[in-house]
């Protein structure tokens, strides 16, 4: 047995290691792919759940908590994805996530907002040159049913009106009749749509329900081209936990190890609280760690989130509370 | 061959120390015996130290109980066992295992830290898994003490009468509960003696008895050494000994009461072997490897500490477990974010020492977590070592730390006739995505656990126990009221 790469002992080994020179494995077929996919290990779910109960009781106190809350702010996508979204509200939400706290300009803008195409825009042109970017869904989100041909012209559209990252949904149908060829494909066209906007894929894990197919979706997701893996629409029953964050993040990690390529994350849907951001933090950190441990990598899509944050921001400075009216609604 | 370079460390964000407060112990300078239901002090008026092992700071003075004192303590259990314990009726003996059971949850805080100090385990773990698992098994046994003739031991089984109970320092509490609560749900008296160097957590549990008002001499505790120990194994006015800890003393304590009326289970060591397969879940085998380890400190008779790979995944295991490794947060154990405590006794990290030092010796390769270690106390850094071979004292010996032995595996053939190649037989892990193989390799292992996809799980109505060298006798589940009543 050879365990040569990981000795003498050094600190350098202490982490993931990835190839210098990218290499993605170019897919040419439906039965290359399936062989890919059948390789992986599967996912043991008891133990993921245990890792994570295991993960969730981490202590982040003093500097290492106002650090991490600080963190979190800057990888929120401020989010609106209502049918009564008008130009005002995305208005709002732009200024709010360029200076999150108006009495506190320490406080980090956060990554980007994220709407529909219609009010890309808009919101392009509230945040002018700001370094808040704007993130758009498309690909006839939430459900994806719709043609491709339809689904490339939303994204195309949303590109042509600034947008910087699109939020894609897979075809959890195509996906969970065994058609894996069909949801690699298509975000593959996605990606060409998208030209320079970088390309989020929402698996939608609450309707693929299995750590096992959450895995295999993140992979397809991968190879396909996705620039960051997304866990939720926001719009099902069961959205974002911690679970299936780990199985993603341990799936980005291995990817970068195999290609050389490095792939965000995005938990969406449902996080509300500091105390639940902080646990997702831990998990990234644990698993994937440092490099991942920035907006580049790691994002929350959500909205009251940023005000718990504030809320818990200031708490931890002046060691006191403040009304929820603080801080703006959105 | 690629070249590969850092991407990202593990640990990126470090965590600032989360300490739990040692002054939730309110523990006393000094405790005596627990005799009749009062603390008393031991004839000799002899006490010692308990220390914490990550300071080696004196916690408390104990009483060290002679063999007069003993014999006061079996005199005690008796006359309990006599007036009131045997004539108090199953669901009275419930009533008083249930509030036990409540009190240990209500005071768990309390008895976490008293164990994180005393022991030097995690406090996460202490409070975790040694004191909600001690409080399970009082609710589990209590749901029994009226229900005995349905445990498949006869229309009318009976208590033994005097039990004494023989406890270990790597989980003190928990195996207290282990003893005590079948002990006394079928009706016996109980003498414990706790270990010498973790006797805090069972002194707590003796102020619990005296809230829940159990009976005065129901359960007696006498602290001491290993001449308490064997006087209470040799006293003739005990029915029955249960003892928990190394195999040597469980021969001795054997030798001594054979041809005796007493009756005897042992729970001895072990050297478990944790079965990987090529096809199981990569990320879940790691974690369980790591489980079955490192959890407190590798000190657990069950311990994973033989890990059996299948070569096509060996490289592969092995370089994503030594990534693990480095990330294990050994330090105070006090602390909420430690994963890794310290070692209980000076004695203990000795030999640990010597074991590992052989492992060199014998030409196994070893790695050792890069993690800082305290300057005071006693620590062992995570070490793994690979390129064992079988017959390697690292892979036959139970080290009792921690440090893993990894070897490798071809045929499910070889990885049954391997982990059966050895003197012990308490505890295996199987990990394989494919059932119908996990049950043949199961079903072929010489141990008295088997985990199949997880390790060191314990649940109170999961018998446990060993076979061969690991000793003899079930504890938990229906099983576990044999060993206390007269069948």
């Amino acid at each position: 047995m050879s365990i040569a790469p990981l000795r003498p002992v050094d600190a350098r080994d202490r982490g993931i290691l990835v190839p210098a020179v990218v290499s993605i494995p170019t897919i040419h077929n439906e039965d290359e792919l399936r062989r890919y996919l059948s390789a992986l290990s599967g996912v043991d779910a008891v133990g993921v759940e245990s890792r994570v109960a295991k993960l969730s009781t981490r202590s982040l106190k003093k500097s290492t908590k106002l650090t991490a809350i600080d963190l979190a702010i800057s990888m929120v996508d401020l989010t609106t994805l209502e049918g009564a979204d008008t130009q005002g509200r995305v208005t709002s939400l732009c200024t709010k996530a360029m200076r999150p706290d108006p009495s506190d300009l320490a406080v980090p803008a956060v990554a980007a907002v994220c709407v529909y195409p219609d009010l890309v825009a808009h919101a392009r042109r509230v945040l002018g040159d700001s370094p808040v970017a704007v993130a758009s869904v498309a690909t006839a989100f939430p459900s994806g049913r719709a043609s491709l041909s339809v689904k490339l012209l939303d994204v195309a559209e949303a590109v042509q009106a600034g947008a910087d990252e699109i939020d894609m949904v897979i075809d959890r149908g195509a996906f969970l009749a065994g058609r894996w060829g069909q949801v690699f494909d298509e975000i593959v066209a996605v990606k060409a749509a998208c030209g320079s906007a970088h390309l989020k894929v929402i698996l939608e894990t609450g309707e693929l329900v299995t750590y096992d197919n959450v895995k295999r979706a993140s992979w397809i997701a991968m190879l396909g081209g996705a620039d960051f893996i997304k866990t939720s629409t926001g719009k099902v029953g069961v959205n974002a936990t911690l679970p299936f964050a780990l199985v993603m993040l341990e799936a980005a990690r291995d990817f970068a190890e195999q290609t050389g390529q490095l792939v965000g994350v995005k938990v969406a849907g449902g996080i509300r609280t500091t105390k639940d951001a902080l646990k997702y933090l831990v998990v990234v950190n644990e698993t994937a760690g440092a490099t991942w441990l920035t907006a580049e990598f790691f994002r929350f899509g959500a909205s009251s989130l940023l005000n718990d944050l504030l809320m818990q921001r200031l708490k931890q400075r002046t060691g006191a509370y403040v009304r929820p009216d603080e801080f703006s609604g959105d | 061959m690629t070249d590969h370079s850092l991407t990202s460390e593990l640990g990126g964000l470090s965590y600032d120390p989360a300490p739990e407060s040692a002054s939730i112990a309110r523990l006393q300078p000094s405790y005596g015996l627990f005799l009749d239901g009062e603390f008393t002090a031991p004839e000799s008026h002899e006490q010692f130290a308990s220390l914490n092992p990550a300071t080696e700071e004196t916690l408390a003075t104990v009483a060290l109980a002679s063999s007069a004192d003993v014999d006061t303590a079996v005199a005690c259990a008796r006359r309990a066992y006599t007036k009131v314990w045997s004539k108090t009726t199953g669901a009275e003996r419930a009533k008083y295992l249930f509030r036990i059971a409540r009190l240990i949850q209500e005071r768990s805080r309390e008895l976490a830290v008293v164990e994180t100090l005393d022991n030097g385990k995690p406090i996460r773990e202490s409070r975790d898994v040694d004191i909600p698992l001690a409080a399970a098994h009082f609710f589990y046994y209590a749901g029994w003490a009226d229900k005995l003739e349905h445990a498949g031991f006869g229309a009318s089984p009976r208590p033994i009468g005097v039990a004494g109970q023989i406890i270990p320092w790597n989980f003190p509490l928990l195996m207290a509960a282990w003893k005590l609560a079948p002990a006394l749900a079928a009706g016996n008296t109980c003498v414990l003696k706790p270990a010498e160097t973790t006797p805090l957590s069972a002194l707590i549990l003796a102020e619990i008895f005296q809230q829940a008002g159990l009976p005065d001499g129901v359960v007696n505790i006498v602290t001491g050494d290993g001449t308490t120990g064997a006087a209470l194994v040799d006293h003739p006015g005990v029915d029955k000994i249960a003892f928990t800890g190394s195999t040597e003393v469980g021969r001795l304590i054997q030798e001594r009461v054979a041809a005796t009326p007493k009756r005897l289970t042992l729970e001895l060591g072990g050297k478990g072997a944790n079965i990987v397969f090529e096809d199981a879940p990569i990320d879940e085998v790691i974690e369980g490897i790591i489980d079955g380890i490192f959890f407190n400190q590798g000190h657990v008779c069950c311990a994973g500490s033989r890990l059996l790979v299948q070569e096509s995944v060996a490289d592969e295991v092995l370089r994503r477990l030594l990534r693990r490794v480095d990330q294990l947060r050994v330090g105070d154990p006090m602390d909420k974010n430690t994963d890794v405590g310290a070692i209980n006794s000076a004695a203990q990290l000795e030999r640990i020492r010597e074991l590992t030092t052989w492992g060199e010796e014998e030409g196994a390769t070893r790695y050792t977590s890069a993690c800082e270690l305290p300057d005071r106390g006693y620590w062992f850094a995570p070490t793994v070592f690979a390129d064992v071979a079988q017959s390697h004292r690292i892979a036959r010996d139970e080290i009792f730390g921690p440090v893993l032995s990894v070897l490798t595996f071809r045929t499910p053939e070889e990885a049954v006739a391997k982990a059966n190649n050895s003197k012990y037989g308490l505890a295996c892990g199987v990990w394989s995505e494919k059932g119908s193989r996990t049950l043949w390799v199961a079903q072929r292992l010489r141990a008295g656990v088997i985990w199949a996809n997880t390790y060191n799980k314990f649940d109170p109505t999961s018998p446990f126990g060993g076979v061969r060298e690991s000793g003899f006798g079930r504890e938990g589940g229906r099983h576990g009221l044999e060993a206390y009543l007269d069948v």
